[in-house]
């Protein structure tokens, strides 16, 4: 094979980032150090210092775990502290592991490895079983929108390899995953000290038939949980000036695909426009989509500025004034009601406070329980009321609108995560007086596109009726045939009638062709 | 519409850019007064790229500064000042003179103390003088074992110490900018980038790079097993012409170059698909210590 073709192909092959998790000493460096030497990914004098360090001072040949513990203080200690992000490849997928510390502790650094990730790899080792710590993993990483979980029952070396305690966990883990949303879950019973399972197949577990762990993840089809369907475009950056006529708004692409010549709307002013140029270096875009960084062009001057989202004209975000969020408590500092913090989403910071914890969530069983207030590495839902309104959607419809971190102004500190899970539009007086009501349209034969829309629209806060020819029939018309013409002069009439009153309308009829 | 995947999947690398992009706008966007610290090496020259395709067809919004030791390679500092004005970039330069008069050098007072004088004070030094709230850098988390522990944004106190066990959580892509007077975050844009990826990424780019990184015989010294070039008469062993290029950069007296065939990037590229050794095996200053790169962090170093 030709340099360039290899040099093509070594592009070609897809990247899985995936976290790990579980309790303190359940194995997860020694698990990553295993995956990584054996699969030849440790330069020989990485490996060379790892092992002059573990004879020295471990008084063994290798202890894998010396290969992620980076710091100096973990090594003294034995134990991960903060994450560390680690890279290998196979020839079939490359991989991004953050590994991340099992103490309590230190659960925020968790769950910034998480954040990022779509597999969760869960250590649970064999000799404990399923302990509060790998649910209270489990459940934050399910919170951020992790659906497939990799469960490896690691230390089976010391258990004499026995199927029957494998089942027991497999059979706990699976009841307690029943109350997380829609996981996938897979078990894999390992030692990664030996290498058992991890990968090379287990003679000592003739008894289990599955993949092996670098199998497994080198196969699994990971949705990315990208939103392609609407297009969020929070401004960045405003580049103009220095003696030219360019004006350009710079941003990451948040969700959806943008056209040369799409009609799209800014948020807050509610100004409509039509993107003229979608810019790069390389060269002008007929179309971008997510997670492209791009520049647009619009054809009309308008005040526009960061934090400003620019959207399509007939799909957009929540102007939210206040939302309902689960929220990831990350600070020493205890949440405080109403105290002001600062919010920031997408490319906004605003002023912001907590009015009520909703409810505590005991990572036990997931159960709800009332509190005044979320502590270090709690987890509740909680409702914010916002000084400004940000553009937002539900974090499970879209990670990058519906996701937000909270600082403490005193301190600086990120105080926690948060995800949005339900919204209130501020009042169009208070700032999206422009945003009008709307008739959206769909043939008669798309009416499960147009329901699904309705169900959008009114999920996110938009007053909103929904109409279709049965009931247009059975109410303007009481049942009575009417001539074609005089029916859609009917239906258009209505639209205008209900518009005008602040309320969209998404209408499906035989009168709309697709 | 219904879209698929696959319609708008995006390359390993253009994955890795448009994040990377994103993140150079966003420090853009947030500080005051933010700067790119240019070490003229590979990975400088795929960030500098990036901060050009960031804002262009706009000049890029904030200078480099070179942290010079004053014994960087000839090569690197012809390269430098053409490079910078070819891409319209403002270079501003730093060295810690006093230093230099007093003769400090790897071979008078050793590579840790020279380090500390001629790396991390003078660059403490220069990011204050300047007033810069925010310091990008090209490191990469599979370079080192406590890079690899880096976050991107990477908070720093009044003195310009990195303290590893308080490093604030960073979750998806949104990035705590706030500080106070005379703190300041490093930013690493390259975070996520291996260096397969960057030299992929020259390939494909076609981006300028230091010609030391291009195999040739060169006049070398073998000491300690590493393969120093000779650019002064100091040494006293034995001088010797070998075919040997450079993996990484930094000043002559301490950067080993490798036995090497790879006189084009498809060569290079070649050579790091089958690399055993680490880049930084050739850094002289990384092996000081158990750590050594952790504590020069700690100190404020990159």
């Amino acid at each position: 094979m030709s340099s360039e073709s290899l040099i093509e192909q070594s592009q070609n092959i897809d990247l899985l980032r995936f976290a790990t998790a579980g309790s303190v000493d359940d194995g997860k460096s020694t698990l990553i150090g295993r995956l990584l030497h054996d699969s030849k990914s440790i330069f020989e004098d990485q490996l060379h210092t790892i092992k002059t360090f573990s004879r020295t001072h471990r008084n063994q040949e290798i202890d894998y775990s010396l290969v992620t513990d980076g710091l100096k203080s973990e090594r003294e200690q034995g134990i991960t502290i903060d994450v560390a992000y680690r890279f290998f490849s196979t020839p079939k997928r490359r991989f991004i592991i953050a590994d991340t510390p099992g103490h309590e502790q230190y659960t925020r650094n968790m769950a910034t490895g998480a954040s990022n990730a779509s597999l969760a790899l869960i250590l649970i080792d064999a000799r404990n079983g399923v302990v509060t710590q790998t649910k209270r993993h489990s459940f934050i990483s399910s919170l951020l929108g992790i659906r497939n979980f990799v469960i490896a029952v690691n230390k089976m070396d010391l258990v004499d390899y026995s199927e029957e305690v494998f089942e027991n966990i497999v059979n706990e883990f699976n009841a307690f995953a029943d109350k997380l949303s829609d996981e996938s879950v897979y078990y894999i019973p390992i030692s990664a000290l030996e290498g058992d399972n991890v990968i090379e197949r287990s003679e000592n577990m003739p008894w289990y038939k599955g993949s092996t762990l670098l199998d497994y993840l080198e196969n699994v089809n990971v949705s990315c949980g990208r939103n392609l369907n609407d297009f969020r475009f929070p401004v960045q950056y405003v580049n103009w000036g220095g003696g030219d006529d360019f004006r350009g708004y710079c941003g990451t692409i948040a969700s959806g695909v943008v056209h040369k010549g799409d009609k799209i709307r800014v948020l807050p002013s509610g100004k409509t426009s039509t993107v003229s140029r979608i810019v790069t270096y390389d060269g002008d875009l007929d179309y971008a989509f997510s997670p492209m960084a791009v520049t647009l062009c619009l054809e009309d001057d308008i005040d526009i500025s960061r934090s400003d989202m620019i959207a399509k004209v007939d799909d957009l975000p929540a102007i939210a004034g206040s939302f309902e969020a689960n929220i990831v408590w990350m600070d020493n500092t205890p949440m405080e009601i109403g105290k002001d913090y600062l919010i920031k989403h997408t490319t906004s910071m605003v002023k912001g406070n907590f009015e009520e914890v909703i409810h505590e969530f005991d990572p036990d069983d997931i159960s709800m329980k009332s509190s005044q207030s979320l502590g270090l590495n709690s987890i509740g839902k909680v409702k914010v009321e916002l000084k400004s309104p940000v553009f937002a959607d539900i974090y499970s419809e879209n990670r990058a609108t519906g996701s937000f971190i909270v600082i403490d102004p005193h301190t600086n500190q990120t105080a926690a995560a948060g995800m949005v899970t339900k919204y209130k539009q501020v009042s169009p007086d208070k700032g999206c007086k422009s945003v009008k009501a709307r008739v959206i349209s769909y043939p008669a034969d798309k009416k499960e596109e147009a329901k699904a829309k309705y169900d959008r629209l009114s999920m996110h806060g938009t007053h909103c009726i929904y109409v279709d020819d049965d009931l247009l029939k059975e109410t303007l018309c009481k049942g009575k045939p009417v001539d074609v013409g005089q029916y859609s002069e009917m239906i258009e009439n209505l639209c205008k009638i209900v518009t005008k009153s602040g309320v969209s309308v998404v209408i499906c009829s035989d009168h709309f062709k697709s | 519409m219904i879209t698929t995947e696959e319609s708008y999947h995006l390359s390993n690398l253009k994955t890795l850019e448009a994040e990377s992009i994103g993140i150079i706008r966003e420090v853009a966007a947030e500080f005051d007064n933010p700067v790119m610290l240019y070490s003229v090496g590979k990975d400088s020259s795929v960030m500098t790229h990036l901060a050009i395709k960031a804002f262009y067809p706009k000049k890029v919004p904030f200078p480099l500064l070179h942290i010079d030791t004053g014994y960087k390679f000839p090569e690197m500092y012809e390269f430098r000042d053409e490079y910078t004005r070819k891409n319209g970039l403002e270079l501003r330069v730093h060295r810690n003179e006093g230093a230099l008069e007093r003769g400090v050098n790897p071979l008078s007072v050793g590579t840790v103390k020279c380090c500390a004088e001629l790396k991390t004070k003078a660059l403490l030094d220069a990011l204050k003088e300047g007033g810069y709230d925010a310091a990008f850098g090209g490191a990469r988390r599979d370079e080192e074992k406590s890079r690899a522990k880096e976050r991107i944004y990477s908070f720093r106190d009044k003195h310009g110490q990195w303290n590893p066990k308080n490093q604030k959580p960073e979750l998806w892509n949104l990035f705590n900018s706030k500080i106070d007077q005379g703190e300041s975050i490093r930013v690493f844009p390259l975070s996520n980038w291996t260096e397969l990826d960057i030299w992929t990424y020259i390939y494909h780019e076609k981006i300028d790079i230091v010609p030391l990184y291009f195999a040739k015989e060169r006049p070398v010294i073998e000491k300690n097993g590493q393969l120093i070039p000779v650019y002064t008469d100091e040494y006293e062993d034995e001088v010797r012409d070998v075919m040997c290029r450079f993996r990484t950069l930094g000043c002559h007296y301490c950067t080993g170059a490798v036995r090497s065939e790879a006189d084009t990037l498809e060569r290079i590229i070649e050579e790091m698909m089958v690399a055993r050794h680490s880049e930084r095996i050739t850094r002289v200053i990384d092996h000081d210590q158990d750590s050594s790169m952790e504590q020069k962090k700690r100190e404020g170093y990159f």
